[in-house]
């Protein structure tokens, strides 16, 4: 029997190492890498673009085409990838934009004006998000259930309201908002939108009390309840604010399109859910970035873009987009687990 | 040595996890019929090694012979095979199917290759349990219905469904009480007889004494001794062995005050739940800790978990500093000054995806922020200070907390508490998954916060922890206080005998 010599040890038990300073710094390379990688994918997008199609990829209208088109699905993952963080899903918010932007666009609430159109979007978003809220905290429904029953209600009540007819807007007021006219040096309003959904998502997320409580219900919902959370409020706020974003994104695809239809937001539960996973947020909650998520959205909206330009169908388009799903969850698994 | 080849030599296994050496050449052999017992604190390779021994992990370099031939463990099928069943702590049972099928799962008994013979099945679980002593398990019950003592018994049934030559056992007594234990040595004794051998990973001393034939001590992912004679090698030298040092618990000075002179903190009066634990009346003073002794199933975190809100009470009112709480409100207990570190730390106290600081301060996040917006300067500075003074390591506030020993994690919790000014701590089992080495120091550290005037409510399953740590010990049996006395007054023994017995003789 043998007995080694022990190395000097602290007064836990442990032999004191230079662990903690390599720990840090390589998660904050970590954090890093996973962005950094995205934003890799997305300039190897943009390379190919420019190759392929190097008159029209570049060009000035293509590029704030595919910014406008980010904006509506951009503000719908933001929120989306709140709730997931939380440990959550929401599969009714494709539904939510179809409802919220056919009731902002019907005779009646056009009658109101610009504010009209813009209150009731965004109050229609809300209010189905205080439902699911409701459903999920208080009638503790798996949030994959109560958002699907939520998908299937507002999509017939958005068919209801058209009876599949396109409603056209015609306020000109509106309308304006989506014309070059309004591009403030060069920037459509739309994506100035996205912009500030994204940057007040990101401060959320990192700077105040209830991104941090939003992580502590998905990373461990026990642990931040009996650390005296209010967990169940907690997640009513985030369907809120999912729906909330639903509404913002409904407006956008008005102004976009300008009119409001019960096919509108056809899914983007999926596209947003998709942005949030290759973005490097946890399907299991505790753990996501805002700039991920919109990376996310950036890349799927470039690629569709360039498979435009290049006259590919959209079958092929969804294959794509499943091979880059799949190739972006096994990187970062790989990445995980060298931690 | 015996003419015979060991039925398992494992020789110089390393295996390493990026960051970690977990196995640093240990050596292992096993003899057909003994038990062999593997000893050693967390992080010492124990783990690892019956992970290699399963077929689960691969190890880096290393030769492992069976029965006198060199093997590769490529799978846990093929380590099966050979004959070595493991029963892990977590048990690895599928909850919605019945015990019959958990035990069969994976090699059912079959008619024409693919249709499940659900009687035969049955018919061999039954003849397993009543083999393993517990007849009364149906085979047709489903697993998720069965208590953790009875599910233990289907795993091992589990095992033996197998043609089983060697079977690993990983702390099987963790959550066994007394005369569970009993019957679990018993089946051990019966397996050692019919010239099994059984490799039994415990924490516990003493029942290495009572089943065990040699041991192996690993540390620090090495073997610092190989099959010691398990019976009669001294206390000392293999505590000495898993930890480098001599002394196995130490615990701080009591005060030499009175602990009745401290104002009442907490009042619990005739706290009650249905079918957990009867009408209870206590009281902590500030500077006081009060211990609740108790086994498996005495209702100990239930009625912690009560106290604290967690869980609603069906009688009685909890009282801190005079004032009432709103039964059944976490959030109340905790404004309230009222602060739980959870038997379950992983599962119930931390953000393991967080860092340090951010479960340091997330139950105080209102003190740094204003308007919902986060002062994280402030902020790493509060959790800083909470941290440092409770000594925890290493002391780099952005760490991830999951990167943190068992002892350091529980400081975590309790720098959350402190950081929230927290007046009363409720500690279930506040040493659970901590090192030997590091107790000490948290029971410093407990005793620290109760003289700095906090009061303080402890459950644990260890009773040499709660006489040592405590001022007073409430005795638990079945829900219900049989006996009270300061810890001075109470030996291990007689608390074992309150615990078991339940007759209060004074």
């Amino acid at each position: 029997m043998t007995q080694h010599a022990s190395p000097p040890r602290d007064s836990t038990g442990k032999v004191p190492s230079a662990g903690a300073p390599p720990v840090r710094r390589s998660l904050i390379a970590h954090a890093d890498v996973r962005i950094l990688s995205l934003l890799g994918v997305l300039a190897a997008l943009i390379l190919i673009g420019g190759i392929t199609r190097p008159d029209e990829f570049l060009d000035t209208r293509n590029l704030q085409l595919v910014l406008t088109q980010a904006s509506v699905i951009g503000v719908v993952t933001v929120g989306m990838t709140f709730v997931i963080i939380s440990g959550g899903i929401d599969l009714s918010v494709g539904a939510i934009v179809a409802l919220a932007s056919v009731w902002a666009t019907t005779v009646a609430t056009q009658e109101y004006g610009f504010a009209g159109i813009l209150f009731t979007a965004v109050i229609v978003g809300v209010g189905c998000g205080l439902v699911n809220g409701l459903l999920v905290a208080y009638g503790a429904m798996v949030p994959f259930i109560a958002t699907l029953a939520m998908l299937a209600s507002a999509r017939g009540l958005a068919l209801q309201i058209t009876d599949g007819r396109t409603q056209i807007v015609t306020l000109p007021s509106v309308l304006d908002l989506g014309e070059r006219d309004a591009y403030v040096l060069g920037v459509p309003p739309l994506v100035m939108v996205f912009a500030v959904v994204t940057i007040i998502g990101w401060l959320v997320l990192n700077r105040t009390t209830f991104g941090r409580r939003s992580v502590a219900v998905g990373g461990n919902a026990e642990a931040a309840r009996l650390a005296g959370i209010d967990v169940r409020r907690q997640r009513l706020y985030l369907y809120l604010l999912s729906g909330l974003c639903c509404g913002i994104a409904a407006f956008l695809l008005i102004v976009l399109s300008g009119s409001g239809q019960n096919t509108n937001g056809n899914l983007y539960e999926l596209d947003a859910i998709a942005a949030a996973i290759i973005g490097g947020t946890l399907l299991s909650g505790g753990r996501g970035t805002i700039v991920g998520s919109v990376l996310g959205v950036l890349i799927f909206t470039t690629i569709t873009n360039i498979f435009a330009l290049n006259n590919l169908q959209s079958d092929v388009q969804q294959i794509a987009k499943g091979a880059i799903i799949v190739a972006a969850v096994l990187v970062q698994r790989r990445t995980a687990s060298t931690t | 040595m015996a003419p015979e080849p060991p039925l398992l030599s494992m020789t110089t296994i390393t295996k390493s996890f990026p960051g970690v050496r977990a196995l640093d050449g240990v050596d292992l052999d096993v003899q057909a019929g003994e038990v062999h017992c593997l000893l050693g604190q967390n992080g010492a390779g124990k783990s690892t090694l019956i992970k290699v021994l399963a077929g689960a992990h691969q190890p880096d370099t290393g030769s492992i012979r069976w029965r006198g031939e060199e093997v590769t463990l490529r799978s846990p099928i093929t380590a099966m095979r050979l004959g070595i069943a493991t029963i892990y702590q977590e048990l690895d049972l599928v909850e919605h199917l019945s015990v019959a099928e958990n035990v069969h799962l994976g090699h059912e008994p079959t008619a024409a290759g693919f249709v499940v013979r659900g009687r035969a099945a049955r018919e061999a679980t039954a003849a397993l349990l009543a083999r393993l002593g517990h007849p009364e398990i149906a085979p047709g019950r489903l697993v998720g219905e069965l208590s953790a003592a009875q599910r233990q018994i289907v795993s091992m049934a589990r095992a033996l469904s197998h043609d089983v030559r060697l079977i690993v056992m990983d702390e099987p007594s963790a959550a066994l009480d007394p005369d569970e234990v009993d019957n679990l040595f018993r089946i051990v004794g019966d397996l050692t007889a019919a010239g099994v051998a059984v490799v039994y990973i415990s924490h516990r001393l003493e029942e290495i004494r009572r089943i065990g034939d040699r041991v192996t001590v690993l540390k620090d992912g090495r073997a610092v001794a190989g099959g010691l004679p398990a019976r009669t090698t001294p206390t000392r030298d293999v505590v000495a062995m898993m930890t480098g040092r001599t002394v196995e618990y130490v615990f701080p000075e009591r005060p030499a005050r009175d602990p009745a002179a401290g104002a009442p903190l907490l009042e619990v009066r005739g706290l009650a739940r249905d079918g957990e634990f009867e009408p209870l009346d206590l009281t902590v003073r500030a500077g006081e800790i009060v211990g609740l002794a108790g086994l498996v199933g005495s209702g100990r975190s239930e009625i912690l978990e009560t106290v604290y809100g967690a869980r609603r009470p069906d009688a009685g009112q909890v009282v801190v500093e005079g004032r009432p709480l709103k039964p059944g409100s976490v959030r109340a207990a905790v404004r309230a000054g009222l602060g739980l570190a959870p038997e379950e730390r992983k599962a119930q106290a931390l953000l393991m995806l967080e860092s340090v600081t951010r479960n340091v301060s997330v139950s105080s996040m209102s003190r740094f922020s204003r308007g919902g917006w986060i002062d994280r300067a402030a902020e790493l500075a509060a959790a800083r200070a909470a941290t440092r003074e409770l000594s925890l390591r290493p002391d780099s506030p952005a760490a991830p907390v999951r990167t943190l020993s068992g002892g350091n994690q529980q400081k975590a919790v309790l720098a959350r508490w402190l950081l929230r000014g927290c007046r009363v701590l409720l500690l279930d089992e506040p040493t659970r998954g901590v090192d030997v080495g590091a107790r000490a120091e948290l029971y410093a550290v407990v005793r620290r916060l109760a003289d700095e005037g906090r009061a303080v409510l402890l459950v644990s399953s260890e009773v040499p922890e709660v006489l040592g740590l405590a001022d007073r010990v409430l005795v638990l049996r079945e829900g219900r206080v049989v006996h009270t006395a300061p810890a001075r007054e109470l030996d291990e023994h007689r608390v074992l005998d309150l615990v078991m017995e339940g007759s209060p003789a004074s």
